[in-house]
């Protein structure tokens, strides 16, 4: 039983490997989403986010049968602007398409990046993820307004971490809280840490006060009760978790960690409508939807212009940010 | 009765881990590990990521226990390229190519490569064993480790780097400097100011450990060697017995156990890692060792004690993923990564969810340790051979292994630049008698300590007084005294004891 559950997924594996060679030259597939030599450029190491989003995403595309064959590889560096900028020389082709999100917006910034946002052609918006206030089971704040009152007395006393570095959702969170509670951001107190797992040891072992990163990463250690959730960032609350969103705290702020997809510039309107056409068809597949339930993603579907747009957005909001930081 | 529990737990583990099918699995993950490993420049968190497709079609025991086999075989495999060409893979087996590559020069490559195998068997064994007994406590003492401590850390590392300046302390100096210097290139992490990176993206994430350590140690000496070959002989390194002698097995056992007590602990803290066990480790080998003018041509102390403390160092970091979900290394990022993938969360249910899977992988460690000592042992003799390729062409090689290594780290040409460039460093510093290796401690050390120092001074709001408010901090600062004064020390206390016997004689 054991065996065979073992074995059938291995013989679609070598099916997957084998057959695709035969039948890429035959006609395209149902829809007509098939783009052949379609790849995904991830600007991040292999085991990141932008790398889980666009490895999901091509696989999930390949079974449900939208597009044959998706290449993924890895061009890290400098919070993902090596592979914008790469992207941005990649002028006119209609095959290659980079996974990125909130990260990548607030890198442009931090590194004066000669390539922005704006000099490529936004897909979609794939999916997000709300950020999360949370303190060690042993910590005197009980609710988020506790935790308020203090903080907006003597911000520096209230060491907050954090899972990436000066202008990623983890500072921009706290940051705008600050400024949304009244709280000068230059004297927030932000501890930034190389990812969710480093700060976690640190909020267990009450080193900062509370910290602030994705829900997804820290799910189980607050089922287990090790830490406890004062809020979330996001524009409702999440299912099966007992804490308010910053509004209903009387803050004005909703921020969400978004992902999605970008494309070269200079794309004709038919090629960039095919990438649309193939993305759209992605997110109504069962593959996506499930992968989205696994994964603890929401689906946070904006396509084509409407992205753009909102890119803009989020790039005045991280520019004010970091101005006011005096960076 | 936690022991207990553990063990039985254990021992449905084996169960799982010897059934047919899991060995084949764990079989195949040390062999591809081990290849990969050797490759220069891919260590085993670019093994494992890389190989994470692949196993997407498998059931989650199956896929962490073949992971298990890649991480540790990336390990025996890495120690390998090291040792015989100067090309470490990975920045856990940079110390390892300090002592082992002398070695290797002088006909002694098999014993250095049986004495890394045999210690990373030993070093995974002790490790893996302690992950079983102290996983829980040893998960709850993690998170009490703070910046402070680290920094303490730290303070210790950089005294301990005096002993390793080499005769001319102006000259380790210098070359210290110049390894703090590389560490520094890049974005600063608090503030996201660029530093010495000339505007460059690529440089802004710094510059990777193993191209430095390859830079210097493998480029640098082939160019050294190729401004010397007319002068030199032209023969090939002679090579030697293929097995360790009794003489060296006396040497080497006590380094095999000091190990993972250095690897351990430091591979279960969350910014442990490790290179600085390895580093401190071939330290602490050198202070014990009655061969202290071996150290630098060729000890088979400093490879036998970093290599274990290496492997312990990887059981250790399991310790804090399984129990914690805190990825402390790379690897253990990327088998987070893969662990979400499957929709299991690592962290404190982890144990009561899916015991079968823990456990068999757990047990999985023991077996794949043993596939691996017994194929690499044989092996080492075999690999060793190599160097018997004339000088001119194994240069060439080791240049071309370099270059593919390096260019591995990134996929970025920029790195082949940077490298020549680390390379022709290495050559000066040969050229005007600079020791290579304080640079690369440099390197390591550095940007650690900078940024435990600011992270600690940025939690107590800018008191220096948050440096020593920990009993672990003030502990180490103690131990540094103690250090420090020694020399004094040492000189009062036979002399006490002299004056005592004086006066009892008298």
């Amino acid at each position: 039983m054991r065996t065979r559950a073992l074995l059938s997924p291995l013989a679609a594996a070598v099916v997957v490997l084998l057959v695709p060679p035969l039948i890429t030259t035959g006609s395209g597939t149902s829809g007509g989403t098939n783009i052949p030599g379609l790849r995904f450029m991830v600007p991040n190491t292999p085991g990141g986010g932008y790398d889980i989003t666009a490895r999901t995403a091509a696989k999930n595309a390949e079974d449900a049968g939208l597009n044959h064959n998706i290449e993924v590889f890895n061009l890290p560096g400098a919070g993902g602007t090596v592979g914008l900028s790469r992207l941005v020389n990649e002028r006119g082709n209609g095959k290659l398409a980079m996974s990125m999100g909130l990260g990548v917006v607030g890198a442009v910034h931090t590194n004066h990046a000669p390539s922005t946002l704006a000099d490529a052609t936004p897909i979609a918006r794939l999916t997000e993820e709300p950020d999360i206030v949370v303190v060690p089971k042993n910590s005197k704040y009980k609710t988020f307004d506790q935790l308020l009152a203090d903080w907006k007395k003597k911000p520096g006393a209230l060491p907050v971490g954090g899972g990436s570095s000066a202008g990623g959702p983890d500072h921009l969170a706290p940051m705008l809280m600050a400024r949304a509670a009244g709280i000068e951001p230059k004297s927030v107190n932000y501890v930034p840490f190389d990812g969710g797992g480093e700060l976690l040891a640190s909020v267990l072992g009450g080193k900062v006060k509370f910290g602030v990163s994705g829900l997804g990463e820290y799910r189980d250690q607050i089922e287990s009760g090790e830490l406890r959730l004062l809020a979330v960032t996001g524009p409702e609350r999440v299912r099966g978790f007992d804490a308010p969103t910053l509004k209903e705290s009387g803050l004005e702020v909703e921020f969400t960690n978004w992902r999605g997809l970008m494309a070269p510039p200079g794309l004709s309107e038919t090629q960039r409508d095919k990438l649309i056409r193939l993305v759209r068809a992605l997110r109504h597949s069962k593959e996506w939807k499930e992968s989205l339930r696994t994964n603890g993603w929401d689906d946070a579907w904006l396509p084509g212009e409407k992205y753009g747009r909102f890119l803009k957005s989020e790039d005045e909001r991280v520019d004010t940010v970091l101005k006011e930081l005096g960076r | 009765m936690d022991v207990m529990l553990s063990a039985s737990s254990l021992i449905d583990g084996f169960g799982t881990a010897l059934t047919p099918l899991n060995l084949l699995w764990a079989a195949t993950g040390v062999l591809l590990g081990t290849a990969i490993g050797v490759l220069p420049g891919i260590g085993p968190a670019m093994a494992v990521a890389l190989l994470l497709p692949v196993t997407y079609g498998l059931d989650p025991t199956a896929a962490f226990i073949m992971f298990a086999g890649i991480y540790y075989g990336g390990m025996f495999g890495g120690s390998t390229t090291s040792i015989l060409l100067n090309t470490p893979g990975e920045s856990a087996a940079v110390i390892a190519a300090i002592e082992g590559n002398p070695m290797a020069k002088s006909g002694r490559g098999s014993q250095a490569l049986a004495a890394a195998a045999v210690g990373h068997f030993a070093g995974g064994m002790i490790g893996t064993t302690l992950l079983v007994v102290l996983a829980p406590t040893v998960a709850d003492l993690a998170v009490d480790i703070g910046a402070p401590d680290y920094f303490a850390i730290m303070v210790l590392a950089f005294i301990a780097v005096t002993s390793v300046l080499g005769s001319s302390r102006v000259r380790g100096f210098a070359s210290l400097l110049i390894g703090l210097t590389i560490g520094l290139v890049g974005l600063d992490q608090m503030t996201g100011q660029q530093r010495l990176t000339f505007g460059s993206l690529q440089l802004s994430d710094g510059i990777d450990v193993v191209i430095v350590a390859v830079g210097l140690f493998a480029i640098g000496e082939a160019l050294w060697v190729a401004a010397h070959l007319r002068r030199g002989g032209q023969g090939a390194i002679p090579v030697g017995r293929p097995w360790l002698g009794r003489d060296e097995l006396r040497r080497t056992w006590k380094p095999w156990l000091r190990g993972p007590v250095i690897g351990f602990p430091f591979g279960a803290i969350p910014a442990g890692g490790a290179e600085i066990p390895t580093f401190l480790s071939y330290i602490t080998e050198k202070r014990l060792s009655k061969n202290k003018h071996e150290f630098g041509k060729g000890a088979i102390e400093g490879v036998a004690g970093p290599e274990s403390a290496a492997s312990a160092s990887a059981a250790g970091t399991l310790v804090s993923m399984l129990t914690l979900g805190l990825p402390t290394t790379a690897v253990a990022a990327v088998m987070l990564a893969a662990f979400q993938q499957y929709g299991i969360q690592p962290g404190p249910l982890l144990f009561e969810r899916e015991p079968e899977l823990v456990w068999g992988l757990i047990a999985s460690l023991f077996v794949g340790m043993v596939m691996l000592l017994v194929l690499n042992l044989p092996l080492a003799p075999v690999w060793s051979k190599l160097l018997r390729v004339p000088r001119p062409y194994l240069y060439a090689g080791i240049l071309f292994f370099a270059a593919v290594g390096a260019y591995a780290v990134g996929g970025e040409a920029i790195d082949l630049v940077i490298l020549l460039i680390i390379g022709l460093i290495g050559l000066m510093m040969r050229r005007y008698g600079l020791p290579v290796l304080p640079a690369i401690i440099g390197v390591i050390l550095g940007p650690n300590a900078e940024q435990q120092l600011r992270r600690a001074l940025q939690i107590s709001d800018g008191h220096v007084t948050g440096l020593v408010d920990t009993p672990f901090a003030v502990t180490v600062y103690a131990i540094i005294v103690v250090l420090l004064a020694w020399p004094w020390l040492k000189r009062l206390l036979p002399g006490a004891r002299r004056r005592e016997r004086v006066e009892d004689g008298g």
